[in-house]
């Protein structure tokens, strides 16, 4: 298993209702599993969009990167920087 | 180096961090926070940011506009938090040998911001509400934008 933290930011943490959650997921899951399994641990974020931006480890990455135990996932809403 | 900052940006600090003697050309760019005839009464906007990647990011684009432009040196600030109309929350500062090369320094990492930084604004206004803005300026309407 692997365990990530994912974490909610702007927007999205106020949909979640917090701003961050641990999850487990098997060892090979990706992105896109994570994001399944926040969606039943956390109510509030089944109000997040489907695809929603994501970070890994400080990185945008596609839905289909693969996790390892210990990282941290993040759900960007549309970036407004500047 | 510590990009982002909850005080007023200060200019001279930047400038300071780009400017030399072999550097003939200097530029700032300064993003202020706006209330337009069409911005709805905006008394100021409420920055948040995810701040590890975005002192990351902030890093990366630096070390992209330094290879780019190997004569150039560019200094950014982010201002987070409360940002009253009139102020600035981001200020950049590019300077090298010739201007070309300080304006296009300048442009680029500004963009990249644009494009890249995992930063949050919400609008405040005067009657006291507050809306989510989206990247093309627009306050989030009922939905949520997807990628």
């Amino acid at each position: 298993m692997a365990n990530v933290t994912v974490r909610f930011f702007a927007r999205y943490a106020e949909l979640a209702g917090c701003e961050s959650a641990a999850v487990a997921v098997p060892a090979s899951a990706t992105v896109e599993d994570v994001l399944r399994r926040v969606r039943e641990a956390v109510p509030g974020a089944q109000a997040l969009p489907a695809r929603p931006l994501t970070a890994l480890n400080l990185r945008q990455v596609k839905l289909d990167a693969r996790v390892q135990d210990g990282d941290e996932l993040a759900l960007l809403p549309p970036l407004s920087g500047g | 180096m510590t990009y982002l900052t909850g005080k007023p940006i200060a200019v001279d600090d930047i400038l300071a961090e780009v400017q030399g003697p072999e550097r003939g050309g200097t530029c700032v760019f300064l993003g202020t926070v706006r209330n337009g005839p069409d911005d709805g009464g905006v008394t100021g906007i409420e920055y948040s940011a995810y701040d590890a990647m975005a002192q990351a990011e902030i890093a990366r684009m630096l070390a992209e506009a330094r290879e780019r432009w190997p004569e150039a040196r560019v200094a950014l600030r982010h201002r987070l938090g409360m940002v009253p109309v009139g102020e600035a929350s981001i200020g950049i500062a590019a300077a090298a040998p010739h201007r070309d090369e300080a304006f296009a320094a300048c442009r680029y990492v500004i963009e990249e911001v644009k494009k890249r930084l995992p930063v949050w604004k919400k609008e405040v206004r005067m009657d006291g509400t507050t809306t989510w803005v989206d990247p093309s300026g627009k306050p989030v309407a009922g939905g949520l934008r997807d990628r």
